[in-house]
């Protein structure tokens, strides 16, 4: 049994948190149209502006999981940030669950930063249990909530720790499991592992896929590492180099119940091949080294 | 870090050793300086006998008001002039050459809104002590990462849950840094205050031992001012480490 199956043995096949209610209709989870983001140039009069992503057009599936690689200052922050509410859209139209996101973070999100957002005050299991407070649940239930998620993330022998104490990992995964308690529909993740080290990495990949095949959440994935990508999605988006825009999608095909190991399938070499063949260029033009138009 | 500490003890107690030599051998005479376990002894007497426990009380009461009216507004004012950048441009050289200010200077003008009472003196002492507070405040505030503001977002907090749960408590080191500047800034304003003109208090009885040369009040009461100051002093020292070390900063 799965360790994921040990913390939730009331788990059945084939229903996940996530799926609509009955009755729901079948729309897009997250959706952008024609999404582009200008942003004023620091110091300049507000009609000097850059262009700094779209125009996007996409859909998230419910329960998916996509991640987006791109080359540096593509804009693929802030394209999560749009989605979690974070920025508003120059141009065009966010929603979450049919819901137009417009000056706010909505219901049922979850954002997992690159840096470490732990707080540094509190002791891994109050860091977790703060993700409730807003939610109008009984004290036992937090309780329980927070248990969970300690035991899911390994950190239950880490509860009364401060994060000074934990690895980079493992406030990495205080950070998760602060998301995890609040069951959110979506989970944005941006540049989770980027502080981590290759193995950490793979690992951790592990732990999000286990949740994610928990949870049945919809995750959104900002990477820059290509084997990343590959190994955790089941779409990827590729981006061009600043403005931002989708210019091709990947659909990995790996079945739902995958972890670490899939690196060794033969399709994993060619998938993240066709993503840089897609990117080269790319990220190329990101670092000035060919001007836009030019033959690499 | 054992061995400093064992060498300030050291340092410390040579001093008073060699203060205690001289007064004893007559090379400080008795008019100027009593020997220090002198001043202990005269001191636990006069706590014994209450005899100044009012004046004691007195100064110590409204140094609290004082540390706690800077330490309130040092804290409020921090955060407003933290979202107002221009308010905070236009303060913030002020700040620098506040302590430049000689304050005791309004101690007159105070008197003369307030009364002789305490509460020009709990002003003195507060104005001393909340620049210190505020400026160090700024600091602390400057440093809360902005990964942590994103993550009050993302939680639909707004800007008063997000002073009170995240950039307050990020900010706590630095808070402690001002308070403890303020505590030392709070005696100073009122036992100075005090001193210069007052109907009561720790600073009236020192001034009023030293023109009738009365070295058996004076000294004591130097000794607890000194004792009182240091005690509070460290009790911050040692909750700002306990913080710091919880944080991997020390």
């Amino acid at each position: 049994m799965s360790h994921v199956a040990q913390v939730y043995p009331h788990a059945l096949p084939g229903r996940r948190a996530g799926d609509p209610k009955p009755g729901t209709p079948a729309v897009a989870h997250v959706s952008m149209r024609d999404v582009d983001k200008l942003f004023s140039r620091p110091g300049g009069n507000p009609d000097d502006t850059f262009h700094a992503l779209g125009p996007i057009d996409l859909e998230l599936r419910q329960g998916e999981f996509f991640a987006v690689v791109g080359p540096s200052g593509c804009g693929k922050t802030t394209l999560l940030e749009l989605v979690a509410g974070l920025s508003t859209a120059t141009r065009g139209e966010v929603a979450f669950e049919g819901e137009p996101i417009v000056g706010r973070i909505p219901d049922g999100v979850g954002v997992v930063f690159q840096e470490d957002a732990s707080f540094p005050w509190l002791t891994v299991r109050d860091n977790i249990a703060f993700g409730l407070r807003r939610l109008r649940i009984d004290a036992q239930e937090k309780t329980r909530r927070v248990d969970r998620a300690l035991a899911m993330m390994g950190l239950a022998p880490f509860a009364d720790s401060y994060p000074a104490q934990l690895s980079g990992g493992m406030r990495q995964r205080v950070c998760i499991a602060r998301t995890l308690v609040t069951e959110p529909r979506l989970i944005l993740l941006d540049e989770p592992f980027g502080a981590l080290d290759q193995q950490t990495r793979l690992l951790m990949g592990d732990e999000v896929l286990n949740l994610w095949r928990k949870t049945g959440a919809t995750v959104f994935l900002i990477t820059h590492a290509l084997d990343e990508a590959t190994m955790l999605a089941d779409r990827i988006g590729v981006m061009s180099a600043r403005p931002g825009r989708l210019i091709d999608i990947v659909e990995t095909g790996w079945p739902r119940d995958r972890d670490s190991r899939i690196v060794q399938d033969e399709r994993f070499g060619a998938i993240t091949a066709r993503l840089w063949r897609a990117l080269r260029e790319e990220s190329m033009k990101s670092i000035g080294a060919l001007k836009p138009g030019a033959q690499p | 870090m054992k061995g400093a500490r064992v060498w300030r003890v050291a340092i410390l107690v040579a001093c008073v050793a060699l203060l205690e030599v001289l007064c004893l051998t007559g090379v400080i005479d008795k008019l100027t300086m009593q020997p220090p376990h002198r001043m202990a002894v005269d001191l636990v007497n006069m706590l014994v006998s209450g005899s100044l426990n009012g004046a004691i009380a007195k100064t110590l009461g409204n140094a609290a008001v004082a540390f706690v009216a800077a330490v309130v507004l040092g804290v409020f004012g921090a955060i407003i002039i933290h979202r107002l950048r221009r308010v905070r441009d236009t303060l913030e050289p002020l700040f620098a050459t506040y302590y430049a200010i000689p304050v005791f200077a309004f101690y007159p003008m105070l008197i003369i809104v307030f009364g002789l009472n305490a509460a020009p003196q709990i002003f003195i002492g507060a104005m001393l002590g909340v620049v210190a507070v505020i400026v160090n405040t700024l600091n602390g505030l400057d440093r809360v990462p902005n990964v942590l503001l994103k993550t009050a977002r993302i939680q639909q907090m707004g800007a008063r849950e997000t002073a009170w749960r995240i950039t307050l408590p990020y900010a706590a080191p630095y808070i402690l840094t001002g308070a403890k500047l303020a505590v030392a800034y709070s005696l100073i304003g009122i036992i100075g205050a005090e001193f210069i003109m007052s109907n009561g208090g720790m600073g009236y009885e020192i001034s009023f031992a030293y023109n009738n040369f009365d070295n058996k009040t004076m000294y004591p009461l130097i000794l607890l001012i000194l004792i009182v100051s240091v005690s509070i002093n460290m009790l911050f020292a040692r909750w700002e480490k306990s913080i710091l070390a919880r944080r991997g900063l020390r």
